[in-house]
This record gives C-alpha cells, sequence and structure tokens, in this order.
C-alpha cells in the first residue's frame, strides 16, 4: 500500500458550514423546539385518566367532529373547484386573466381577522348574500365550510397550476391518435398525472383549515357543541386558567397535524419517486 | 413528429367549446364569490357612512396605537426570519450532512401548528404559571401580554416562509459558481455576497413580501399572548375584532380596508417580482 496521505473527511470547499448550522440549529431550538415541547412537558403534569378525560369531554368530541368535518368538506371542495380554476388558468384564454391569476393568492396575503369580518358580513341572514336564502349560513357549520373554503383555495390551485403546465402535449396527441376521446384522455391520461398534486393541495389546504382561528371565529356563532371548533376550546381554556385543560387539546391538534404533514411528504415522495422512473 | 401531420384537427386536444365555456364560467363565478365579492364588500362598508367616520376611525388613538404596534413587531420578526431563512437555506443546500431532512421538517413545522397553540406555547413558557413564570416576576420582566410575547409569537408562526422560498432556489442553483469563486480566493463573505446573494435576490424578495404578510396579519397566535390592551398590545387585527364586536362595524370595515389595501399591494409586488425573476 503507498502511503499517500488522503484526508480524512471531504473537504468541504464551500465555507459557513459551521456557523450556518450551529446558528439554525440554536434558532429553532429556542423558537420552535423548546416552545413546543413545553406542551408535552406540561402534559406530563396531568395522570393518564386526566387527560383522557379532557380530551374525550362531549363539548371537545363535538369540535373535533366539527373542525375536521368542516376542514374536510372545504378541503374537498377546493380540491374540485381548485383543480377547474387551475385547469380554465392554464389551458383557456379569456379577459384580465393575468390579474384574475394574481387574485387567487389573495387569502395568502388577507388577514384572516379581515377575510372572517367581510365573509361574515356577507353571509349573515341580513347581508348582500344571506339575505337570498331561507337557511342561516353563516353563523352555521355552513359558514366554517365558506371561511375554511377561502383560506384553503389557493393551496390547491398553486400545487395544481404547475403540474398542468408541465404536461406535454404529445401524451395528450398520443392518446387521441390512438382514438381516445377527450374525457378518456381526461380520465386516464391528464388526471392520473394530477392526482398527486391534487392530494397535496388538499392535504395542505384541510391542514391549514384544522388550525384556522381568525376568520372563523367571526362566522361560526360560536355555539357549543353545534358551532365551536377546536381551536377555540383551547382559547377558552386559557382565557380560564385552564392550562392543562389547553395542552391537553393542543396535544390532539398537534399530534393530527404532524400525522397530516408526515401524510403530505409521504405523498410528494411517491411522486418524486414517480418521475425519477 | 409524424404524429402532428396525423393529427391535423387540434378538436382532438381540446374539449368542446360547450364544455370550455362552462368550465370559464365556473372558475370565474367561483372566484367572484369567493374573492372578489369579499374584496369589494370591505371597501364598500368601509366608506357606508361616510368619508368622516371612516378617517375618524383610523385616525382614532387606539388604530394608531395598533398601526404603530403592528409595524414594529413586523420590523422586528421579518428580519430576523429573513437573516435566519438565509443561514437555514445556505445550510441545506450547500452542504451534506447526517441529519439534513430533518432539520427541513422542523423548519417547516411552523406551518403544520395551529396559531393559536403556537400562542400558547409561548404562555406555557412565560405566563405566570409558566416554565420561567416565577423567575420573569421576580425580575419584573414582562414577555406574555407584552411586545416581546406578540413578536415571539410572530416569529414562530411566520418562520418558514423566507427558507421555504431560498430552499428549491439554491438547491436548483448548486454550489459551482460559490466553488469557482472560493477558489479564485475570494473570501467567505464576499462569494456570499457578490455571488450567492444576486442570484437569490428574487427569491429572497418573495419570501420577505409573504413573511410581511402574514406577519402583519396574524391573529390566532398574537391573540393569545397580547391580553388585549387597548391602545397598548392590541395590533391591528385584534383592534378590528374589538371593534366588530362593539358592533362599530364601520369603524371595522376602515381599518380592515387598510390593511386589504396592504394585501392587495401584496399581491401587485409579489406580481412584479415573479415576471422580474423570469426576466432576469
Amino acid at each position: 500500500m503507498n502511503n499517500v496521505s488522503l484526508p480524512k473527511k471531504s473537504r468541504r470547499i464551500i465555507p459557513g458550514f459551521h456557523l450556518s448550522l450551529g446558528y439554525t440549529m440554536l434558532y429553532v431550538s429556542l423558537l420552535v423546539l423548546l416552545p413546543l415541547s413545553m406542551i408535552f412537558i406540561h402534559t406530563m403534569s396531568l395522570s393518564w385518566t386526566e387527560f383522557i378525560t379532557i380530551i374525550t369531554d362531549p363539548r371537545a368530541v363535538a369540535s373535533y367532529k366539527i373542525s375536521f368535518g368542516t376542514a374536510l368538506v372545504a378541503g374537498i371542495i377546493n380540491a374540485i373547484f381548485g383543480t377547474i380554476i387551475a385547469w380554465v388558468l392554464v389551458r383557456y384564454p379569456f379577459p384580465f386573466k393575468r390579474m384574475i391569476d394574481g387574485l387567487v393568492d389573495l387569502p395568502f396575503a388577507l388577514p384572516t381577522a379581515v377575510a372572517g369580518i367581510a365573509l361574515t358580513s356577507l353571509y349573515a341572514p341580513n347581508g348582500w348574500i344571506g339575505q337570498f336564502f331561507e337557511f342561516k349560513i353563516a353563523f352555521s357549520p355552513l359558514g366554517i365550510i365558506i371561511a375554511l373554503t377561502f383560506i384553503g383555495l389557493p393551496f390547491v390551485v398553486r400545487t395544481v397550476q404547475p403540474v398542468l403546465q408541465n404536461i406535454s402535449a404529445e401524451v395528450e396527441e398520443a392518446s387521441a391518435s390512438l382514438g381516445a376521446n377527450r374525457l378518456q384522455t381526461f380520465r386516464k391520461i391528464i388526471l392520473p398525472e394530477l392526482t398527486p398534486a391534487i392530494l397535496t393541495g388538499f392535504s395542505l389546504a384541510f391542514a391549514r383549515a384544522l388550525g384556522e382561528y381568525g376568520s372563523v371565529v367571526f362566522i361560526a356563532g360560536n355555539m357549543p357543541m353545534k358551532t365551536e371548533i377546536t381551536p377555540l376550546i383551547i382559547m377558552t381554556k386559557l382565557e380560564q386558567y385552564d392550562y392543562a385543560g389547553a395542552t391537553a387539546i393542543a396535544v390532539v391538534m398537534l399530534v393530527t397535524s404532524f400525522v397530516l404533514l408526515f401524510m403530505i411528504n409521504f405523498i410528494q415522495w411517491l411522486t418524486n419517486r414517480r418521475f425519477i422512473h | 413528429m409524424e404524429y402532428s401531420i396525423a393529427l391535423s384537427k387540434p378538436a382532438a386536444l381540446q374539449e368542446p367549446r360547450i364544455i370550455r365555456y362552462l368550465l370559464t364560467f365556473i372558475a370565474l363565478a367561483f372566484l367572484a364569490f369567493f374573492i372578489v365579492l369579499p374584496l369589494v364588500s370591505i371597501f364598500i362598508t368601509a366608506f357606508q357612512k361616510g368619508a368622516e367616520v371612516y378617517f375618524a376611525a383610523i385616525t382614532h388613538p387606539d388604530a394608531l396605537a395598533a398601526i404603530k404596534l403592528t409595524l414594529i413587531v413586523v420590523a422586528i420578526a421579518v428580519p430576523l426570519n429573513a437573516i435566519f431563512g438565509v443561514m437555514a437555506a445556505w445550510v441545506l443546500t450547500k452542504f451534506n450532512f447526517k441529519g439534513k431532512n430533518l432539520l427541513l421538517t422542523i423548519v417547516d413545522l411552523p406551518f403544520a401548528v395551529s396559531p393559536v397553540i403556537a400562542g400558547l406555547v409561548f404562555i406555557l413558557l412565560f405566563g405566570s404559571q409558566g416554565l420561567f413564570g416565577d423567575w420573569l416576576f421576580a425580575h419584573n420582566i414582562k414577555i406574555v401580554f407584552a411586545l416581546p410575547g406578540i413578536v415571539l409569537a410572530t416569529i414562530f408562526v411566520t418562520l418558514p416562509f423566507v427558507a421555504r422560498e431560498l430552499i428549491p432556489l439554491m438547491q436548483a442553483q448548486g454550489t459551482s459558481e460559490e466553488e469557482a469563486s472560493i477558489s479564485l480566493g475570494a473570501s467567505g463573505f464576499k462569494t456570499f455576497w457578490y455571488v450567492t446573494l444576486p442570484n437569490i435576490k428574487w427569491g429572497l424578495f418573495y419570501g420577505l413580501i409573504l413573511c410581511n404578510a402574514r406577519a402583519i396579519g396574524e391573529f390566532g397566535a398574537v391573540s393569545v399572548v397580547s391580553g388585549h390592551i387597548r391602545g397598548m398590545t392590541n395590533t391591528m387585527p385584534l383592534h378590528i375584532e374589538i371593534l366588530y364586536n362593539e358592533y362599530q362595524f364601520s369603524a371595522a370595515f376602515a381599518v380592515a380596508s387598510l390593511m386589504s389595501v396592504m394585501a392587495i399591494l401584496t399581491l401587485v409586488i409579489k406580481d412584479i417580482i415573479a415576471w422580474k425573476s423570469k426576466s432576469v
């Protein structure tokens, strides 16, 4: 063996590794990990039975049903209409297209409280839209769904749009030349390409909707057992200085959100794998 | 390319006209109801009782205090997250190390956490019953129900914005330009300043704009830690809530219209940046 001394570690040419890693770790530890760990540390002060009693309290359970149910419906509405909007924006010409395309991001830019009071006044029984309906829209689960649809819309449109743009015309041409009609081409060729993006957009919108507070508290009416969302339960417990109760419910929400985040990453991993093949 | 000759009828690649019109109509109607109408209603309701009520609402001392507080919070939170975003993107895209994916997930974490919980964690740390509560009380330091708490909650919810914009951008750019610069003898800082920064300029602006919009408008997290002290710890969204709950609808919508103008400006600047970054 020749005694050529190879450097033990592959040397990093670009400087700043230790500085940037250290700074990043310190920042996320102090501002994300330490604060979030408080939730789990604080729950430890509860016994298992106390914890179960708090999180299975009928009012809390009713709020999970409302939060999950409305977030799910809003997510499905967004998946369908978001895909249609992305399709129209990518494929069809119409006037003011650029401006309308820009407006899709409004829910990202508009403060949720502003969206909340605007939607409430529109859909309240005497509002511009609410007055035309016999039944209540604002102050009912329907109102929550509308608010959650509003805040979730850009997620689906903005994840589907680039994928739709990248589908090459050739596969559609091939499909058509083999005798498929338009609907068959859409169902068998285009939709399978779009599905991962639609699912990712749906999960992002759903996750955001689950935790949403600002826009919902105005339009929901916040009636216990009927239109009270889970974040509001946490808020109410905090205002009564019931820290243990608030953290127990927060654990339920956090675990759900993490499972969702994991699923989103899994979908994206599946999608990437498909493209590499 | 033989296909294209066989396929001289583009009709096979397009939906029937009626379907196209129907889909366009559905998309535009949906956007009209969910985006345009709420936006229009804000401005109309704001001016319903006349310009006098409008200007009285936005120049009320409590409103001015809320605007000032919001601007202070943004001025602290956004630059801190911008520096963090650049640092995090640098370490996550220019180097390979163990636990990289874990760190990436941690950076994304605040997106998955409900704003109310984001506020709650700071109460658990710095509130009277919190981990540091007794110590802070003994030293007469106020964090929650005061400016530091509001800043911390805002930093938490807006933490991923700049990093999330920069990471894919810097990943795509790779490391060859930096390596060339270093091998030609430039210092690390010079390389960053003259090579990396010009490359990520537009992505950085884009992240800043999004971070800024969210920081201005954050409601849930700030609501938990603010304590709602009028003229003291109310940001603009909290001020809107108070006015709304007191049935001062015109005043609430007047302040809301100010925030909507900021949101529209955000969209316009974002569009300009998207256009600039494409043309570069």
